[in-house]
């Protein structure tokens, strides 16, 4: 069999373990939002935090809950990394540098994981579980959370009522997330993904001596960083590492987790709607974008141009024997059309156009399909700056769910398509246009340029996957992402929480002969064609100087 | 407007208490209990596999499975990269493996790639230093290497620096150099990198490899026997 016909066959096994879930999953998800019971350990877990789960929630006071328990996160793993030093149980690793705290507290906070440092020789055990892995479940169940609330937002009428955000997130990570990640981790163990609490080992080798290694609870932190789009790996090598990601089944497997909340959460959305039709329609376009990269990304992996692979006769260069190029084009586009950022191989070193594939993935905002519950709600507002945009050229008012689209709910959808773009083009202006931040730089010419602009755009739409050749361990690059993390997270949010309170507070106009029908074909290409159109106008320039420069040269 | 700024300081306090505690007690449920209970079924259930997929040969631990290893000659006075024992089969490069710099009471295997673009100088100079030297140590007499039938996988970093696989046809380059280094016939050299080749799970998932660990360790029984 060739390798072009196993990645097909891979592919396809992957869609329909997906297809299969699809119903399942996201009508479950839709119950765990909707339902009126609340477990006993939910019970007595509103009564330690001192909300009660019932009380609804006006858009500001959702969006308080979101910003003070995202900010108390982001503290309390800065101060846990800054004290390693004197932690029990982290094999006297030392304390992290104040900037690299800041960095790394913030990158897991906004489900970016972006990380600055080497996890084998940084951070201890306690840090990683106690630390950065609760930051894997609680930053993904705030991500749907807040998806939750904007769908509440069409789905209801004269209210200002979003749900409980507390309630949202103790349920979203009890419910949904450990359940999924206990079996997921179980998996990966059973397939030798490795899963103890004993410090270094030294282990003999084959030609005498010895070589030390790390153990940690990796396979319960693996099936989270996936399941929750997350992607911080316990080890540098991320999912390339062999203890993360040892098969070629726990490869596919790995992609599977990383795609299935995101994509199921569009059944969630047209459960809650009262129209699983509507949710097909997005699901639709999710997926014609995801297989269409996949598609553009083996085509050019497999044809290595790049006069480093012509001569070594394949892409191989960073990547692993076991996954081959079709396995590993499947993960680079699904890591980086979710907010995910995992790697079982390493971008820079891909063909120029493949590494300006996986940049575009994430340029679109991480919507096909996105991350958890980012995906959802950037896809949402796509969808409607689209029926505005039909309505302008039929010259009637949109609406999209019954839902009028006025001028108030068109700021709030431009400030949020607006925001993220402005963050990686201004940052990665000046880290160019500085004297000492292109220091960092590993590679020379149009490469060099796309490592930053890598950065930038991988930390404001907080991907966390990185051209790694890039030295980001600096203050310069440490803040920066840090900044770019922090604004590419919550900003989006404010405008998604305010459209969600707006739309709401709407009564539904009925359906007429002239109304857009959002669930069909027509409409998921207009969304496809809206979403490259503007993305491509945004980025072109910057995508010219970097990787078309590179791949075309 | 004082009361109003009290009001708001209070009601800001009370948030990020709330805050605070909803933290505390996710932490205690997904980062204690989570990796607790997980380690207590993969330890009872996995416990080989859990620890490292550790192997041993005559009682001795010497590395694992699914970590991939050097097969170097010690260094020689004023040597900074070792050379190749060519006894052994040799796995991939891995220029981007590293050791730690910081808490260097240890000294730990860091992994990592190279990062090197494809369009760069110092990635084509290592693929075709690399792919000279794959000729030039498999050319026996008899026996002589196509630079066009070096694999790919025999002149690239993988992505880890650790990848422990091999592919078939790598191994199999190998094989007239393995039997003139160890005074084999290349039939059961040929026959032992067979019996190590692992094909694509189910017949499609991931590629066909071969464990370079396992095969020389097979083949130093095989030597032995000899």
């Amino acid at each position: 069999m060739s390798p072009v016909l196993a990645g097909v066959l891979q592919l396809l096994a992957l869609i329909g373990a997906l297809a299969l879930a699809y119903v399942p999953v996201g009508t479950y998800m839709a119950g765990v939002y909707s339902s009126k019971k609340h477990l006993r350990v939910e019970k007595w877990i509103y009564k330690v935090i001192g909300a009660d789960p019932d009380t609804e929630m006006s858009w500001p006071a959702y969006l308080r809950g979101v910003l003070a328990f995202s900010a108390v996160s982001v503290l309390f793993l800065y101060l846990l990394q800054r004290l390693q030093g004197v932690l029990p149980g982290s094999m006297h690793f030392s304390s992290v540098n104040p900037a690299q705290s800041f960095n790394t507290a913030v990158s897991f906070v906004t489900n970016t994981n972006w990380q600055s440092y080497y996890g084998e020789q940084t951070m201890g055990h306690v840090v990683q579980t106690a630390g950065l892995a609760v930051q894997n479940f609680v930053s993904a169940a705030v991500g749907i959370a807040v998806a939750v609330a904007l769908v509440r937002g069409f789905a209801r009428s004269r209210t200002g009522e979003l749900g409980n955000f507390w309630a949202d997130l103790v349920r979203g990570t009890l419910r949904i997330l450990v359940p999924g990640a206990v079996v997921a981790a179980v998996i990966l163990v059973a397939c030798g993904a490795i899963q103890n609490f004993s410090g270094i080992h030294e282990v003999g080798r084959f030609m005498g001596g010895s070589q030390q290694w790390n153990g940690g609870a990796v396979a319960s932190q693996e099936a989270i960083k996936e399941l929750g789009t997350n992607g911080g790996g316990y080890f540098n090598a991320n999912s390339a590492h062999p203890f993360e990601n040892p098969t070629p089944f726990t490869n596919l497997f790995e992609i599977f987790l990383i795609l299935v909340i995101p994509f199921s959460l569009t059944r969630t959305f047209g459960v809650m709607v009262g129209s699983v039709k509507q949710g097909y329609a997005i699901l639709a376009t999710m997926f014609t974008i995801w297989l269409g990269f996949v598609a553009l990304m083996a085509w050019t992996e497999f044809a290595h141009h790049g006069p480093a692979l012509q001569a070594a006769g394949g892409a191989m260069e960073g990547k692993e024997t076991r996954f081959g190029v079709g396995a590993s084009s499947i993960f680079a586009v699904s890591t980086t059309l979710t907010s995910t950022g995992a790697v079982d191989s390493f971008h820079s070193s891909f063909t120029g156009l493949g590494g300006g594939i996986t940049m575009l993935g994430m340029m679109l905002g991480e919507i096909a399909p996105g991350g958890t519950g980012s995906g959802l709600y950037g896809m949402l507002i796509m969808a409607v700056i689209a029926v505005f945009i039909a309505g302008l050229m039929v010259g009637r008012t949109p609406e999209y769910l019954g839902k009028k689209i006025g001028g108030r709910e068109m700021k709030l959808a431009a400030a949020y398509i607006l925001i993220t773009p402005a963050l990686v083009l201004v940052f990665t202006a000046a880290s160019m246009a500085l004297p000492t931040p292109p220091h960092s730089i590993l590679n020379s010419g149009a490469h060099g340029f796309s490592e930053v602009l890598y950065a930038f755009t991988s930390a404001s739409n907080n991907n966390g996957s990185a051209f790694a050749g890039l030295n980001a361990n600096t203050d310069w690059f440490n803040t920066m992402t840090g900044l770019a993390m922090l604004l590419g997270r919550f900003l989006p949010m404010v405008f998604v929480l305010a459209l969600a309170g707006s739309l709401a507070e709407q009564t539904p106009v009925p359906v007429t002969a002239g109304t857009l029908r959002t669930e069909k074909p027509l409409f998921t290409g207009l969304l496809v064609g809206a979403i490259l159109i503007i993305t491509g106008l945004t980025y072109f320039p910057a995508l010219a100087l970097g990787p078309l420069a590179e791949g075309l040269a | 407007m004082l009361i109003a700024m009290n009001n708001s300081f209070v009601n800001t306090a009370r948030l990020l208490g709330a805050g605070l505690r909803a933290l505390l007690v996710l932490t205690l449920v997904t980062g204690v209990v989570y990796p607790l209970v997980v380690t207590g079924i993969a330890q009872a259930a996995f416990h080989d596999k859990a620890n490292g997929s550790e192997i041993k040969t005559d009682g001795k631990v010497v590395g694992s499975s699914l970590i991939g290893q050097s097969y170097n000659l010690p260094l020689k006075k004023g040597q900074q990269t070792p050379d190749a024992d060519l006894k052994w089969f040799q796995g991939r490069p891995a220029n981007g493996l590293g050791t730690n710099s910081v808490n260097t009471r240890y000294k730990l295997i860091l992994s990592g790639a190279t990062n090197l673009s494809a369009d760069s100088k110092v990635l084509l100079e290592q693929v075709q230093d690399a792919k000279a030297a794959v000729v030039k140590d498999n050319s026996v007499p008899g026996y002589s290497v196509d630079p066009s039938d070096v694999p790919a996988d025999a002149v690239t970093s993988s992505g880890s620096g650790l990848d422990p696989d091999i592919s078939p046809a790598y191994a199999e380059l190998q094989v007239h150099r393995i039997a003139a280094r160890n005074g084999l016939p290349v039939a059961q050299v040929e026959k032992l990198v067979k019996d190590h080749t692992t094909g694509r799970t189910l017949g499609f998932v991931g590629e066909p490899r071969v464990n370079v660990l396992e095969l020389n360790i097979a083949l130093k029984d095989l030597a032995a026997k000899q």
